[in-house]
């Protein structure tokens, strides 16, 4: 029965499609009687096709009128000049009509096994959660989902787990989003956790790499800022956290770990992007993934991934300072970057960070260095600029498909370099 | 792959800066040229002037993936005063492949709306443009590489990243007036 009515309201919305595109509904409320007279006489001028959903009754009380694209100066006119007060209640009805198709046809994807959820589509919250669960239900053996914290606004923080056994086994940590703006790598979080999970047993590294070490994913690392993305600004960068004494919201998540925490590579004005906060894990996210790291123990590596430049970078961002293996960390970016571009030509620079992008003080990987974690890599995927954060989502599955054989080299180098 | 050189980072911001320029005299609604590679930088050199870069590097042509550039570009970061904007002396290689069937087609198209054009964020959240609003996002692109050059410094990296509204203006002659909103990123300061 739920089927049959989707589809008969699928059935309505595409007949519909383009009938009402630029039209808007206007909320008019008649000043006296003689207003009242006045609507109904635009009622009754066919030309017009103004459509009453609510029909005008008496003055004080509001009426709806639907009113086509071609005839809105006219009616606007009338009504202004004969001081009529309206405002705008839809501002486009096809739209409000495309984005219910939108959310019905995607409310029947959510139902589905992980074989046919769309990686090729940017996703809400809601999808993304929904869809960790399947890829449990799908993998069992294979994968969990732990929580390691909440959100500001209370929101679980889920890690995915991957691990055939054994007890508090070496592990990699990956993060994607922690800078909610940048949407591509929350998606190729999502293609690359399936991927993990799809290649054991049949990819040799990934067989490999699992039947000695445990990963943990945290797909959606700033979930406040996600939603925000969503609902309100889709070029948030920081947490939802309020600052005390100011209007601006929020901190910088990758300016708040303790490693030069408060130097001149993050900013201390709550207003700013790179604001770094009060002091060091002051937010909830980053003191969720430090207090889960060092009390994990046994952590070798930390991958965070970010957009966008197309750069593989190791630390410091905070000092100038090469580290003691810099060498090694350089020929391994050197190597990943090469097995990236071998997939469609995609350039990427590498390097420290302070050599290759600039100074960044407080950042995760920086952190995770200074506490024993040797294998730390930021990636910034793709662009270079031409779509920057608003990367269009046909580049999702090339952006993880070429990524793969990077993140590959990097977590086998991993597992053949034990410490 | 290239090795990159420490400095490549301010080869990168100076190169960005002279597409910026490039953009705003060659580009318009049938051309968005963008900064594909650098090939090679040198510099900075310092004296009183400021710090000027020596760039070699390759344009493309946004409207045609097939169409590059290869540009060399002398980019002078004045120290005094920094309201000043950056000089930039670029060349070209080449003949660009003409806009102006693009160009026209365009003007006909806007002409012949029957209501001024409006439009917002483009691209959209997911990186979606209409095929109609691209030459409306070219053209935006040309002069938000003026805005950019003006406003660069060593310390910036600035790139479109959306065009939050865009309003024609009325006019009682044949020309077509835009009113932009556009945000800048820096990839510096973020």
């Amino acid at each position: 029965m739920k089927i049959l009515l989707v589809f008969a309201a699928l059935v309505a919305a595409a007949c519909s499609e383009k009938l009402f595109m630029g039209d808007q509904v206007l909320r008019v409320t008649a000043g006296d009687e003689g207003q009242v007279t006045q609507l109904r006489v635009l009622g009754e001028q066919a030309e017009l096709q103004v459509d009453f959903w609510r029909h005008p009754t008496r003055p004080g009380h509001p009426a709806d009128l639907r009113v086509p694209f071609s005839s809105l100066p006219a009616v606007k006119t009338f009504l202004e000049s004969n001081n009529i007060s309206y405002s705008i209640m839809i501002e486009d009805v096809q739209e409000l009509l495309d984005e219910e198709r939108r959310t019905m046809v995607k409310s029947r994807r959510t139902e589905r096994s992980t074989s046919t959820f769309d990686f090729a589509s940017y996703h809400t919250i809601d999808e993304i959660y929904h869809w960790m669960d399947v890829l449990v239900g799908d993998h069992p053996n294979l994968v969990s989902k732990i929580q390691i914290g909440q959100s500001y606004e209370n929101r679980p923080l889920y890690v995915l787990k991957f691990s055939t056994g054994g007890s508090n086994r070496s592990a990699i940590w990956l993060d994607t989003g922690i800078h909610p703006r940048e949407w591509i790598t929350q998606a190729t979080g999502i293609w690359t956790a399936n991927k993990i999970a799809e290649e054991y047993g049949k990819d040799p590294s990934v067989t490999a790499i699992l039947d000695s070490m445990d990963i943990f994913f945290e797909i959606v690392t700033n979930p406040d800022g996600f939603v925000f993305t969503h609902s309100s600004d889709r070029l948030w960068r920081k947490t939802r956290s309020i600052n005390a004494g100011s209007p601006c919201i929020g901190v910088d998540p990758n300016r708040n770990w303790d490693a030069g925490f408060g130097g001149s590579g993050a900013s201390s004005d709550p207003c700013s992007e790179t604001y770094h906060g009060p002091y060091a894990h002051s937010e909830r996210e980053v003191k969720a993934i430090a207090d889960f790291i060092l009390g994990h123990g046994n952590v070798k590596s930390v991958i965070s991934i970010h957009s966008y430049s197309q750069m593989l970078l190791f630390p410091y961002g905070y000092k100038t300072a090469p580290v003691p293996n810099h060498q090694e960390m350089n020929e391994l970016a050197k190597k990943a970057v090469s097995d990236l571009a071998a997939v469609y030509g995609t350039k990427y620079t590498y390097g420290s960070i302070m050599d290759t992008i600039y100074a960044a003080d407080g950042i995760a990987v920086d952190w995770a260095y200074d506490n024993g974690v040797k294998y730390s890599f930021t990636f910034e995927l793709r662009d270079t600029g031409r779509y920057g954060f608003l990367l269009p989502s046909t580049q999702i599955i090339p952006t993880a498909t070429e990524t793969w054989p990077a993140l590959l080299d990097v977590m086998v180098h991993v597992l053949e370099h034990p410490y | 792959a290239m090795e990159d050189p420490p400095s490549s980072f301010r080869f990168r911001r100076a190169a960005v800066v002279a597409a910026g320029l490039i953009r705003y005299r060659r580009g318009g609604p049938g051309r968005g040229l963008v900064l594909r590679d650098v090939r090679r930088g040198r510099g900075p050199d310092i004296d009183d002037a400021g710090h000027k870069y020596h760039l070699e590097f390759v344009l493309e042509d946004l409207n045609d993936k097939d169409s590059t550039v290869n540009c060399t570009a002398e980019v002078l970061y004045h120290l005094g005063n920094r309201n000043t904007p950056p000089d930039v002396q670029f060349t070209t290689e080449g003949e660009l492949k003409s806009s102006s069937e693009a160009d026209h087609r365009f003007y006909n198209q806007i002409k012949s709306l029957e209501e001024e054009l409006v439009a917002e964020n483009i691209p959209d959240s997911h990186g979606n443009v209409p095929p109609a609003l691209v030459p409306v996002r070219l053209l935006a692109g040309a002069a938000a590489g003026y805005v950019i050059w003006q406003n660069s410094t060593e310390d910036t990296e600035l790139h479109l990243a959306q065009i939050k509204r865009v309003k024609q203006v009325k006019r009682s002659d044949e020309y077509l007036e835009f009113d932009y909103v556009i945000l800048l990123h820096d990839v510096v300061s973020q």
